[in-house]
């Protein structure tokens, strides 16, 4: 799993010393324009070499078909209706799996991280599972569940419990003791305290843990499509490479990407919602 | 000057020690003291003198070996809703505006929120920090921050207004003006005060009497009544004595 999913990109606004428009508005133009050629430039220029070598014939155009055909193949696909429901299927089996793993993570992590018998008694556990490929035991999980929706749900739910499970642990147990002491001097409750002191000051952390399992969750999604599915986006690229549907294959990758930037944008801006306060650009 | 009915605290015999590598060490001895109502006590010392212990056991934070603490009467056990501790640090919560975080120890308490912003915002203004309140604690500077945590604890209305070296991470200039500050707030608010700090001059700029506590195990812990109009005057004659006697307290001098 890579970090450029979850580490956000840092922006730096050059701050204009003076920005009155008029005679500064070329200039301003001229601004965003080397801002966007200087975030973007590169990933343009990747595209703009792929799309010509493809198209004049530097690489194989039957194995790298030039960007335009996958563009076709993408809205063939989408406007068509076939990749849509292979988008609901796997939309369905990673939410399914996501949302279960949130329901038990953070509450479990939330009860761990505050008591520490339980999370000592189930810190060893936890580090071999965490540390057991999800993909190693897709295989056992199969023999459990059959080849069916439960066992490829259920993958994706154990590979994305525990980044979650663990950053809502560890979040918990970074909260200053100094707050709660603070808390307690006015007469919190256990249960106060947690609401207004713990709970709050383990989110940022939980995020983190969000968008970890976001990641994953995307991941294990395809790696269970490929093996025994009949529909979705993971078997789409397996399915489209057989059948040689060399452009098919690859709208199938864009939107897979694709759908893996809208979860993390999604929870990045939930949490700088959420997390005002700790927002330096605020 | 204040003139408060309760807020009256007797120590009677306190004595607390910690296990420190394997043996105990005694921090406090045996003390006696009654703190009048509305009066301001300062708590010198040298570090290890058990300065800050004494201030957590009056907070209930920490309970006594033996002896104990009463408050108008009545035996302390555990945190109360008649005192307010300001620590050394501000212990703002991150997530809360400058007008939440005031407001913090009123709704923990169960008040309605409106009447706790209410109440909020006048002790926010009486800090000087009106202007701030839709602010977060990190926008602020050091010593807005403590002035936050000050005014917090004046919200909630104690009799007893505890402070552990509340000025002791601040520079020295905004020091200066910080003691300015609790020397007002003390004597409009009708509360008793009781503050540790290791800042001689703080101590006699702020209090009525001082308390010394020993700087070798068992001896005698010292009052000192520091009789000075108010507001005080550091360069005066008078004040400079003072100053000299509490550091030969010390044997410094």
């Amino acid at each position: 799993m890579s970090l450029q999913h979850i580490e956000q990109p840092v922006t730096i606004n050059a701050r204009e010393g003076r920005t009155g428009l008029g005679a500064d508005f070329p200039r301003l133009a001229n601004r965003t324009v080397v801002r966007i050629l200087s975030r973007y430039g590169i990933l343009i220029g990747f595209l703009a070499i792929w799309q010509v070598s493809s198209s004049a014939g530097w690489v194989n155009a039957a194995v790298l078909p030039p960007i335009d055909t996958i563009v076709t193949a993408l809205w063939n696909g989408l406007a068509g209706g076939t990749l849509l429901g292979d988008i609901a299927i796997s939309l369905q089996r990673a939410g399914l799996a996501f949302a279960a793993a949130v329901a038990v993570a953070i509450p479990l992590g939330l009860f761990m991280g505050q008591v520490r018998a339980v999370e000592t008694a189930l810190d060893p556990i936890l580090q071999v599972f965490r540390q057991t490929s999800a993909l190693a035991l897709y295989p056992v999980f199969i023999l459990l569940l059959g080849l069916g929706e439960a066992s490829k749900v259920f993958v994706i739910f154990w590979a994305t419990l525990f980044p979650l499970l663990l950053n809502t642990i560890s979040g918990v147990k970074q909260v200053d003791p100094k707050l709660l002491e603070m808390a307690r001097v006015y007469g919190a409750t256990r249960l106060t305290a947690f609401r207004r002191v713990v709970f709050p000051g383990a989110v940022p952390s939980i995020f983190v843990g969000l968008r970890l399992s976001a990641t994953t969750a995307l991941l294990l999604l395809i790696a269970s499509e490929m093996i025994g599915a009949n529909k979705g986006i993971g078997f789409q690229v397996m399915n489209a490479q057989y059948n040689f549907q060399i452009p098919l294959m690859f709208a199938a990758i864009v939107i897979l990407a694709g759908l893996g930037l809208i979860a993390n944008q999604g929870l990045v801006s939930l949490q700088r919602r959420l997390c005002r306060w700790s927002n330096p650009l605020d | 000057m204040a003139t408060t009915s309760g807020g009256e605290v007797t120590i009677r015999d306190l004595s607390k020690s910690f296990t420190l590598g394997g043996r105990p060490l005694a921090v406090l001895r045996t003390l006696n003291l009654d703190i009048r109502s509305g009066e301001c006590l300062v708590i010198v010392g040298a570090s290890g003198s058990g300065k800050t212990t004494l201030l957590r056991i009056l907070a209930g934070l920490e309970a006594a070996d033996s002896g104990g603490v009463a408050i108008d009467g009545k035996p302390v056990h555990g945190v109360g809703a008649e005192r307010a501790v300001i620590f050394q640090e501000p212990r703002l919560l991150p997530w809360l505006t400058v007008l939440g975080n005031v407001a913090f120890g009123l709704e923990v308490r169960g008040v309605p929120k409106a009447e706790a912003e209410d109440k909020a915002r006048f002790y926010t203004a009486l800090v000087g920090l009106a202007e701030f309140s839709d602010a977060y604690p990190r926008q602020l500077s050091g010593g807005m921050a403590q002035r936050v945590g000050i005014a917090r604890a004046l919200t909630v209305q104690p009799e007893i207004l505890l402070l552990d070296e509340p000025l002791g991470a601040l520079d020295a200039m905004t020091k200066i003006g910080m003691q300015e500050e609790l020397a007002r707030i003390w004597s409009e608010e009708n509360v008793t005060m009781v503050m540790v700090t290791h800042d001689l001059e703080e101590a006699i700029y702020l209090a009525d009497r001082v308390l010394i506590l020993p700087r070798e195990k068992g001896g005698p812990a010292r009052l000192v009544n520091v009789e000075l109009p108010r507001p005080r005057d550091r360069s005066e004659s008078r004040f400079v004595r003072y100053r000299e006697e509490l550091l030969r307290e010390f044997g410094l001098h």
